[in-house]
């Protein structure tokens, strides 16, 4: 039975780039990502356990590294629900298989891509789709959350000043990025 | 030269920036800075356009976007073309064209025009009355005629190839309107601290201080006080100044929608550059300042082409260093329109007279006429006007004679008095309150976070209108959590020579109700007086309703001129006051907003997200021909050399029996139910069992709503005791999780399990057909595949070309078969080690077509295809899949109700047609004895209908009434051409016992 084909993978928006005055447009890295729901009185154990606290205040995240692409991000997304990224690639469900919280692990890690946006004018091109208030003293650096950028649902966190990370469903991507690069024209 | 009537040495345009355009055709010089209608007058080109009902010829009436009369279409290339432009709005540049409208065959010569002579026909409620019966003929006849008759310009006839942009923002506070108003509250709130919009619809800021030469602040003219005022504005990081940018629409919550106009003025545009950009801010305080509206007067013939609004008259004169006549005469009940008549005068052009209606004129106005030399003719009215493609004189009487002087004139300068404009106030849902002293409507009850300053809150005091927008927009700050406000301080001293006092509402004197003349009320939808008097006399009584019958104010112009007028005539008409008549309500846009605009980003590839597999480019290169489903592209069915759609999908469908076939599944919806509770919130969901299911088997499940009616079906796989994998319809996918999602978190929130959507996680191949297990034998690792080990209906966790998958022993054709779930980026790969195996055995690609073929000689029904919201699983055929035992489940009840468990309901069955070549058309109507009379009783129709190749006969499915009673028997589809003869078979057609699944 020993086979010796070896699947290959293939990214979504494999080779891609856009951009326009004042912002960068590329595809992320892939990552895992699980989906992760936790009981308020387990959330502090679990954070532990994963290597980053989970936040509790709305539209905010953690990390554990210095940057998104490295290290253990949790992405605060609704009351119980978590993003939970590892830029390495590490099993994160691996790290909360001994836990005895009753939880919900879901590996999304092929469900989710990314594109990321770098640039002084990042923050319009998102403007461009996303209905939410995305000015500084709202939507600060770490903050994060699901919404929608035209017609598709993504989650935008902000990783850095002018650095914006958005999530979708694979097959919206080819969507998501032909938006971003339309609306990063003309600004 | 820029035209014979460019003054020099007035207006602020470069003599030396010339620009070249076309008008109907015609070349024309024009300066940098003109707007269209600006360049026309200075060319003396008065005549732009054909009115809407009566073709009458009709000029530029106003200098701004309240502009009725000249509508043109601008055309930059073939694809580039937009009708209604208000030339008043529009700025040419090099090589800029547009064309008149609403005329044939040329502007100075409209057949059209026969219209004026049989005005009498054309009166209100015209069409109403005259195109009522035959009512049949309203479709037919009438109604193509009119529109082919009506409307203004044409449309363009090629996709827009500009782009169109959208903006989402939050604003502190926005400014509507760049006026001395909007800018003094810009300023004063951006001083503070707080993020400031500021925008005007035109394309310098400054509002009246750009022609009002007469003002000076602090020792600067107007002018130079706005620019500078501007600039202080630009400078600033929390002001956001957008010009050539109209606030169209208030809405809820404080929501400003603005249109900003980006390449619309320019003769080469930057290729990237979106055309227009749709704003929508959410602004914490809106102060608007939107400014006046210049009046008209109502008096016969109003509207020949030479007449505009005096201000209008200034401003192209110092503006634009036009002189719109050489030969003008006024006539006002308000002081402002002297202004103009002085300007003009002491520019050198003849003023033969002016006219003021009022007796009791400002002395000093009179004086300074006096001193001009200009002849003013208080108490008097202009009872008719001469000419016919441009005014050539005008009749002057004592108001109340009609004993009148002739005077010649090329144009003609009126003045109403102002109207507040109370458009963007209005439609935040605030009612207008009447001021009977000033005689006007006054933003005072605003209902949301605004306020109006200056001449739009009835503030006529340059000083009022400065110191009362500062005011405004200190409290703003103050309300927005400014702790210690910063001073602004008021200018010093502000002077301006002429007020705006006086005004006349309604019809003036000679337009009276027994004068039958044409009167202009509202000129975009040619309403004159009459009309208005005519919808009084045949009952209407509230101003709605005249509207409406009289449809003035409807115009795209929304009677920014007319409204006041059309109400104090209908006032008068019933006697009663203008407030208990009523002012309608402004509706947004406030001027016509581009649909380019508002659909912005959401055009072409944007229009709707299109969604393709994982395995997609795979399908393409098997030559697959797609179909749409909801946003997901599907592999229909896939052609070899010579086939047509039918040959490819027999051929498929034969192949999938005899060897095996390859088909993309992974637009199912899939839901991992996760939770030590999952089994029992399933049991809830589904009208069968889950708690009995065990872990590493799967069970066909169906979910009905409250009502007992089938709303999605699927497969559910048990990974583990708190685990489960759930697919759902591809059209499904949203609405069952949002369904499980609502029961959730409504009434069962004490369960604990939680819900996440996998759909995109894996991608799925189904491999079915009698090789299907040797096909992928070869790849997987760590399952057993025997089906002692592994029967129909389980799942295992194993890895596939060294990727992990989720392994379901399923089928959906009737063969042996199993659907891979891998990770979604692996699936392609994984796929192309399956089909090289695949093709070893002789198998094929198959699309969803032959999916529907093979599903159908099985009898499994498509949700939504053989269910239309009022089938229940009994009606489906499906009761076994009901759990008798369950006590509770989503439907229960209904299922219960008296009507889903009678007799005799529609129940599914197969059909087969008497001649099997034949086969039936879906959705066809079927009964039980064709020679009855229409009506005829309909038993049911046909939810699907196939060739089969397998079977060698078509094949049916329907539902019909009784139909599990009427096995064998006889009914009948008749069609147009021919009735068809069916048997009532059972919904199997193959393998009627199921072994093939087992194999």
């Amino acid at each position: 039975m020993a086979n010796s084909i070896q699947a290959l993978r293939n990214l979504p928006l494999d080779g891609r780039l856009a951009g326009g005055a004042g912002v960068s447009i590329t595809p992320a890295e892939p990552m895992s990502r699980v989906s992760l729901r936790v009981k308020d009185k387990d959330v502090k154990a679990i954070g532990k356990a994963l290597g980053v606290a989970l936040p509790s205040k709305p539209k905010t995240s953690n990390m554990s590294g210095d940057r998104a692409s490295a290290g253990r991000c949790a992405l605060w997304i609704g009351p119980d629900e978590w993003l939970v990224l590892d830029g390495e690639g590490a099993d994160i469900a691996g790290a909360l298989a001994k836990t005895k919280a009753v939880i919900s692990v879901v590996n999304i890690s092929h469900r989710n891509t990314a594109i990321l946006l770098e640039g002084q004018n990042a923050v319009d091109v998102l403007r461009a789709g996303c209905p939410q208030n995305l000015n500084d003293d709202v939507f600060p650096v770490g903050a994060c959350s699901r919404t929608i950028l035209g017609k598709a649902e993504v989650v935008i966190w902000r990783t850095d000043e002018q650095s914006y990370h958005v999530e979708c469903w694979r097959s919206f991507s080819d969507y998501v990025f032909k938006f971003i690069s339309q609306a990063a024209k003309g600004l | 030269m820029s035209g014979l009537y460019r003054i020099a040495g007035k207006g602020r345009l470069t003599p030396a920036k010339t620009v070249a355009f076309s008008f109907d055709g015609k070349s024309y010089t024009g300066l940098e800075g003109d707007t269209l209608a600006s360049a026309l007058l200075a060319n003396g080109v008065v005549l732009t356009a054909r009115s809407f009902k009566y073709h009458r010829p009709r000029g530029t009436m106003t200098e701004g976007s309240e502009e009725p009369n000249s509508m043109v279409g601008v055309r930059r290339d073939t694809a580039r073309q937009q009708p209604n432009v208000r030339a008043t709005m529009q700025e040419i540049y090099d090589g800029f064209q547009a064309v008149s409208q609403n005329r044939w065959p040329s502007l100075s010569f409209d057949i059209g025009s026969i219209n004026s002579l049989l005005s009498p026909l054309f009166v209100a409620g015209f069409y109403y009355k005259t195109f009522m019966w035959p009512r049949v003929a309203w479709e037919k006849i009438y109604e193509p005629k009119i529109r082919a008759a009506a409307g203004l310009g044409l449309s363009p006839t090629e996709q827009d190839p500009d782009h169109y942009a959208n903006k989402f923002a939050y604003a502190d506070v926005v400014v509507v309107g760049g006026g001395p108003a909007g800018l003094s509250a810009a300023l004063a709130a951006a001083k503070q601290g707080v993020s400031v919009v500021v925008c005007d619809e035109n394309a310098e800021f400054g509002g009246a201080l750009l022609y009002e030469n007469d003002v000076e602040i602090d020792g600067k003219s107007g002018y130079d006080w706005a620019k500078d005022i501007e600039a202080q504005l630009a400078a600033m990081d929390n002001v956001t100044i957008l010009p050539r940018t109209t606030a169209f629409g208030y809405y809820a919550h404080n929501m400003i929608g603005l249109c900003e106009r980006i390449t619309d003025h320019l003769a080469v545009p930057d290729a990237d550059s979106p055309r227009e950009r749709l704003w929508q801010i959410r602004a914490k305080k809106v102060i608007i300042a939107q400014g006046a509206i210049e009046r008209h007067l109502v008096f016969a013939n109003n509207d020949r082409p030479g007449i505009m609004m005096a201000s209008a008259a200034r401003s192209y004169l110092n503006k634009y260093g036009v002189a719109v006549g050489s030969k003008i005469g006024v006539y006002t009940a308000c002081d402002s329109a002297y202004a103009a008549a002085f300007d003009l005068k002491e520019a050198g052009v003849d003023i033969p007279v002016i006219v003021d209606s009022r007796t009791d004129v400002d002395p000093a106005l009179l004086e300074r006429a006096r001193e001009l030399g200009l002849t003013v003719q208080t108490g008097h009215s202009v009872i008719d006007t001469t000419g016919k493609l441009r005014i050539s004189g005008i009749k002057v009487a004592k108001n109340g004679q009609m004993a009148n002087t002739k005077y010649d004139v090329d144009a003609l300068l009126i003045s109403g008095g102002w109207t507040p404009s109370l458009h963007l106030y209005s439609q935040s849902r605030a009612k207008p309150v009447w001021d009977g002293d000033v005689k006007r409507f006054l933003p005072e009850n605003p209902v949301q976070d605004q306020v109006s300053v200056g001449a739009c809150a009835g503030t006529d005091d340059l000083s009022d209108v400065i110191s009362d927008a500062q005011s405004a927009a200190l409290a703003a700050a103050k309300s927005l959590g400014v702790k210690k406000p910063k001073k602004i301080s008021s200018p010093k001293k502000v002077t301006s020579h002429y007020g705006h006092a006086g005004d006349h509402i309604g019809s003036s004197h000679g337009a009276g109700a027994d004068d039958a003349v044409k009167a202009f009320v509202d000129y975009q939808h040619d309403v004159v007086a009459n009309d208005i008097r005519l919808a009084v006399r045949e009952g209407m009584r509230s101003i709605e309703h005249v509207k409406r019958f009289t449809t003035t104010g409807m115009a795209t112009d929304q009677g920014k001129t007319s409204n006041l007028h059309g109400l104090a005539i209908a006032a008068d008409g019933l006697g009663k006051e203008i407030p208990q008549v009523g002012l309608t309500t402004f509706r947004s846009p406030f001027t016509p907003v581009s649909f380019g605009t508002i659909v912005n980003h959401g055009a072409g590839d944007l229009f709707d997200p299109v969604r393709r597999t994982p395995m997609h480019d795979w399908a393409v290169a098997q030559g697959a021909v797609f179909e749409d489903v909801g946003q997901w592209k599907r592999g229909w069915y896939f052609p070899q050399a010579g086939e047509d759609m039918r040959a490819s999908v027999n051929r498929e469908c034969k192949t999938v029996r005899e060897s095996a076939g390859v088909f993309d599944a992974s637009t199912l919806g899939k839901i991992e139910v996760v939770g030590p509770d999952a089994a029992k919130f399933l049991d809830i969901i589904y009208t069968n069992a889950w708690s009995t299911l065990k872990v590493g088997r799967c069970r066909y499940g169906i979910m009905t709503h409250e009502d007992g009616f089938i709303f999605d079906d699927g497969v559910v796989g048990r990974l583990a005791e708190d685990r489960f994998h759930v697919t759902t319809t591809t059209g499904g996918a949203a609405g069952v999780l949002n369904h499980m999602e609502d029961y959730l978190q409504t009434e069962f929130p004490e369960l604990d399990v939680w819900l996440t959507s996998v759909s995109e996680q894996w991608g799925v191949i189904a491999v079915q057909g009698p090789k299907a297990r040797d096909i992928i034998a070869p790849l997987v690792e760590g399952i057993d595949l025997s089906t002692e080990s592994m029967p129909h209906m389980s799942v295992r966790e194993g890895t596939i070309c060294g990727v992990p998958t989720r392994l379901f022993r399923m089928s959906f054709t009737g063969e042996m078969g199993y659907e891979i779930n891998v990770p979604a980026d692996y699936a392609q790969s994984v796929l192309e080690a399956v089909w090289t195996n695949a093709q070893k055995y002789g198998a094929c690609a198959y699309g969803t077509e032959a999916m529907h073929v093979l599903r159908a000689e099985k009898g499994y029904i498509i949700v939504g295809q053989e269910t239309d919201g009022s089938i229940t699983p009994h009606d489906a055929g499906l009761s076994w899949a009901v759990s008798k035992k369950k006590t509770d489940f989503v439907g229960i009840r209904g299922l219960m109700r008296d009507d889903l468990i009678a007799e005799g309901r529609k129940q599914l069955v197969g059909l087969k047609t008497k001649d099997p070549k034949i086969v039936l058309e879906e959705g066809a109507q079927i009964v039980a004895d064709p020679n009855q009379p229409i009506p005829m009783k309909m038993l049911g129709h046909v939810t699907s209908s196939y060739w089969s190749e397998n079977c060698g006969h078509s094949i049916a499915l329907a539902i019909v009434e009784g139909g599990r009673s009427k096995m064998g028997d006889a009914l009948y589809v008749p069609m147009l051409d021919r009735t068809i003869e069916v048997e009532v078979v059972d919904t199997v057609f193959v393998d009627q016992d199921g072994g093939r699944l087992n194999g």
